[in-house]
């Protein structure tokens, strides 16, 4: 064995190689403690910074920096019992759109990222276009919502504490029905806070025979 | 002085008579179907009245009045797009959702020929069907309901 290969010179091997080699080299310099508390601390910081961040994007008002949604799925909100009602509870965009669930929830993050690539290239960036997509972007999300058993409206709606006396006949009715069934929300509640589509009931169809009834 | 000038003269002290007395003090006399208010005034909102869905079917008034809806409908979209109505009372929806059926007559149009889907004249529902609710008349009037022996 020769000097060099004992005492590699910087440059030698590679960036990625020496940083490598760094990291794994015990300091001779700090003490463990300080380590640890360093770390503690760092971690706390990237990680809080990091969830903070994701929440930012987590805002109606992130939500509407896109004119895509101020303009139409926004608008039509504006008209519904989740944007307005008699107590004021609101369900803002990400309480229907964004699980709470953290796994989910990054998941559903790193899927938005084809939403930022359609919006730079403007596929839907008048109301004509948006209306003609309305149907694919209608179906993406009630498939979604039907895989998820409507997690997102479990939030806030649960079946366990409905007072099925309180609702009208009609309601009751089928809601007793989906509770035997097994059935989920979306199945029923379709454009319950944006416009439905042109040719919404064979695309109703379509959904549940994809997912085998 | 002529008769002209006597004439003209008496026109013109009526007609400034006439454009000078205070406006809202006639139109205050007609009587519109908004009643008794002023022209720049807006009348003043009449209750809301809070549908209650469970009291049945109201029975028509005569032959040829078109059903009550014996339900909520504010929610419905009925657009260009789309007709929320029909989601239950189209064929074959009707069947799976047991809700009484849109009438035949609702699949002609108006040169009587035959459709598979309800015809466009037809298409806004609440242009004829209203929910049903037990409130006063707007407007007062005479109208006596058709007694049938049952």
């Amino acid at each position: 064995m020769t000097p060099q290969q004992e005492n590699p010179q910087p440059g030698e091997g590679g960036f990625l190689k020496n940083l490598w080699k760094t990291l794994m080299r015990p300091s001779g310099r700090f003490s463990l403690g300080t380590l640890v508390v360093a770390g503690a601390i760092g971690g706390i910081l990237s990680w809080g910074g990091f969830n903070w961040a994701m929440e930012m994007t987590n805002t109606e008002t992130f939500c509407l920096s896109c004119h895509e949604m101020e303009d139409n799925v926004y608008r039509e909100y504006k008209n519904t019992i989740h944007y307005n009602n008699r107590t004021g509870v609101r369900a803002t965009c990400p309480d229907c759109h964004v699980p709470k669930e953290w796994g989910h929830k990054v998941m559903r993050k790193i899927q938005a990222s084809n939403e930022l690539y359609h919006h730079f290239l403007g596929t839907i960036d008048t109301r004509e276009k948006f209306e003609a997509k309305r149907i694919t972007l209608a179906k993406n999300v009630w498939r979604v919502m039907k895989r998820t058993d409507s997690r997102e409206c479990r939030n806030c709606h649960s079946f366990d504490y409905m007072d099925l006396k309180m609702q009208e006949s009609r309601a009751r009715k089928r809601h007793v029905d989906a509770l035997d069934e097994g059935k989920t929300c979306i199945e029923c509640h379709k454009g319950v806070a944006h416009e439905l589509p042109e040719g919404v009931y064979e695309a109703e169809r379509e959904v549940v025979n994809e997912s085998g009834g | 002085m002529k008769p002209v000038h006597i004439a003209l003269g008496a026109f013109g002290l009526i007609f400034a008579v006439a454009t000078l007395s205070p406006i809202p003090a006639l139109a205050g006399d007609v009587q519109s179907l908004r009643g008794k208010t002023e022209i720049p005034e807006i009348n003043p909102t009449p209750e809301l009245t809070k549908q209650r869905a469970d009291k049945g079917r109201f029975t028509r008034n005569y032959r040829q009045q078109p059903p009550l809806v014996p339900h909520k409908i504010a929610k419905y979209e009925i657009d260009l797009k789309v007709n929320q109505c029909l989601r239950c009372h189209d064929w074959p929806y009707n069947v799976e959702e047991n809700a009484p059926k849109v009438s035949e007559t609702h699949y002609t149009d108006r040169d009587g020929t035959a459709l598979d889907h309800i015809a466009r004249t037809r298409w806004f529902c609440t242009q004829c069907h209203v929910p049903q609710e037990d409130a006063p008349a707007l407007v007062r009037n005479t109208f006596k309901p058709l007694q049938r022996k049952q």
